[in-house]
């Protein structure tokens, strides 16, 4: 049995999930200025989301996206109207703090909303078919995650596609790039905030499913998703989803590599190491510009 | 087509333009001269929508436009060129002109002013594919003039349409200038480069210190005493 081999097939399974919560994270650093903290809230949220629809209507796991992302859209439009906006509007120099701000406080609200609503434990999501393993070559994949990755990188590659393909992406790639130069164009910026912050949220929403189908959720992943999707951000830097994605597996590779290499105990260290030396040695990221 | 009447601007406690009063007439090329610092910059975006007047009104087409946003001032059919021209680097040529064409008055159109722009600038149809941040100053600047157009604007803001290209191709878009201007679009340009604003404007306002203090047709600015001093070098009663 080979370990190492093993190892790194689970750190892509992992990866494509910290590429996927990423990315939502990205876009809305990217076009709002706005650095949301609460993004790995917003991921426990939909993994919860998920985890009551099945509960309560025995649906296919990754059937319950129906749900969960008209619920993520619902709560991202509130955010949005109710917070963010405020911070949008103000000089972009002071959007990164006043957005730090309310992202903690936010992430504490959640937080405790989570323990209230469905206690601390942690909750997966099993059906008929969650154990099974495909093996190839003598490697594991169990299917929960391989579906999971299979499905991250499809919204990925669909928000690729809505980026560079469709004027309303192509209008949300000016506004990141310069605001006012976008304004002058005719589009309206706050329609491209709202669709970039909707687009983050229902990231989100899918990443949180995922997790919850291949891993598990409890109300104090948060901090932790946005930590790793933090580290991403500056691994691959702003402007690529693409580039953000692969971020996310070699993430995912590096830290189930550390595990053999340099034992389990060194995990979470790994990706803070990753995240000082990309800042020192090429701030802009690895596939930034 | 463009009134300004006692428009006062500021930025924050710092004030930046006093009671200016300022008319472009529909087909008209009005230039805006002054130094550095005089407020010109502050004026073409306070038009554009960017910059909110303390006080004073602005009226389109007879329409007061004074705290309209940007991109409904575009949809209106006024277009500003900003200074330093403000191209999405990071998107083609291609990309860039697309954007141009985001109102849906001016997307329905796109392909007919697209040749339109790619006539008037055959580079930009080479350059295509290119990246807007891998063009020469002179193409940049043509890409600015272009994307604008493809908004299919009524008023044309320039903002130093000649800044940092070599004489020859200052030369070549003065020239574009004035043809885009016989088709039909009507041009207030903001440039430092005095003599060459003045041969191509039919008036000119020359604001110093945020306040007008000159304003008639070109070819009579030229001649005065304080124009010939400050802006062309010249002594008075010299040729």
């Amino acid at each position: 049995m080979s370990l190492l081999p093993q190892q790194i097939v689970y750190g892509l399974l992992v990866g494509s999930l910290y590429g996927l919560a990423a990315t939502g994270l990205s876009l809305v650093f990217g076009v709002l200025k706005i650095l949301n903290v609460a993004h790995g809230e917003l991921i426990m949220l939909g993994g919860y989301a998920s985890f009551w629809i099945v509960a309560l209507l025995d649906v296919d796991p990754f059937l319950s996206l129906l749900f969960t992302l008209p619920v993520m859209l619902v709560v991202g439009f509130f955010l949005y109207h109710g917070l963010f906006t405020f911070v949008a509007a103000s000089a972009e120099e002071a959007r990164i703090r006043n957005s730090l701000l309310i992202g903690f406080g936010l992430a504490l609200v959640f937080h405790n909303l989570a323990i209230l609503l469905w206690t601390a434990d942690e909750r997966g999501i099993t059906t008929a078919y969650s154990g099974q393993v495909i093996r190839v070559l003598g490697l594991a994949f169990p299917i929960m995650r391989l579906g999971g990755l299979a499905a991250a990188f499809l919204v990925i590659l669909g928000l690729h596609g809505f980026l560079h393909r469709t004027y309303l992406g192509k209008a949300i790639r000016a506004t990141a790039e310069d605001w006012e130069a976008a304004a002058l164009m005719g589009i309206n910026i706050d329609t491209t905030y709202r669709v970039a912050f909707a687009v983050s949220v229902a990231t989100a929403g899918i990443a949180g499913t995922l997790v919850t189908i291949g891993y598990s959720v409890s109300p104090s992943i948060g901090l932790e998703w946005t930590l790793k999707a933090l580290i991403v951000v500056v691994l691959a830097g702003l402007g690529s989803m693409m580039g953000t994605f692969v971020g996310g597996l070699l993430l995912g590779v590096a830290e189930s590599a550390s595990t053999i290499l340099l034992g389990g105990a060194y995990r979470e260290v790994v990706g803070l190491i990753l995240f000082l030396v990309i800042l020192l040695a090429r701030p802009q990221g690895l596939f930034g510009r | 087509m463009l009134e300004i009447e006692g428009l006062d601007v500021a930025y924050d406690d710092l004030q930046a333009l006093w009671g200016i009063g300022l008319r472009v007439g529909s087909g008209e090329i009005v230039a805006l001269i002054g130094p550095n610092g005089a407020g010109k910059s502050t004026l073409l975006r306070t038009i554009a929508g960017l910059v909110r007047p303390r006080r004073g009104e602005v009226r389109f087409q007879g329409q007061p436009i004074t705290r309209t946003r940007p991109h409904d001032l575009v949809r209106r059919g006024i277009a500003l060129v900003p200074e330093g021209r403000r191209l999405f680097a990071r998107m083609s040529v291609l990309e860039n002109l697309e954007l141009g064409a985001f109102t849906p008055g001016a997307r329905v159109r796109r392909n007919e002013t697209q040749a339109w722009v790619y006539q008037i600038f055959p580079i930009l149809r080479e350059r295509r594919h290119q990246l807007a941040g891998s063009l020469s100053g002179g193409e940049q600047q043509m890409l600015a003039i272009g994307r604008s157009l493809m908004a299919r604007p009524r008023l044309l803001l320039l903002d130093e349409p000649s800044w940092g290209l070599a004489p020859r191709v200052v030369e070549q878009i003065l020239q574009i200038i004035a043809e885009i201007n016989r088709r039909g679009v009507t041009i207030l340009m903001v440039e430092q480069n005095v003599p060459a604003a003045l041969g191509l404007a039919g008036r000119a306002y020359i604001l110093e210190m945020g306040r007008i203090v000159a304003e008639g047709p070109a070819a009579e600015l030229l001649q005065r005493d304080h124009v010939r001093r400050s802006y062309l070098g010249l002594l008075p009663g010299t040729a």
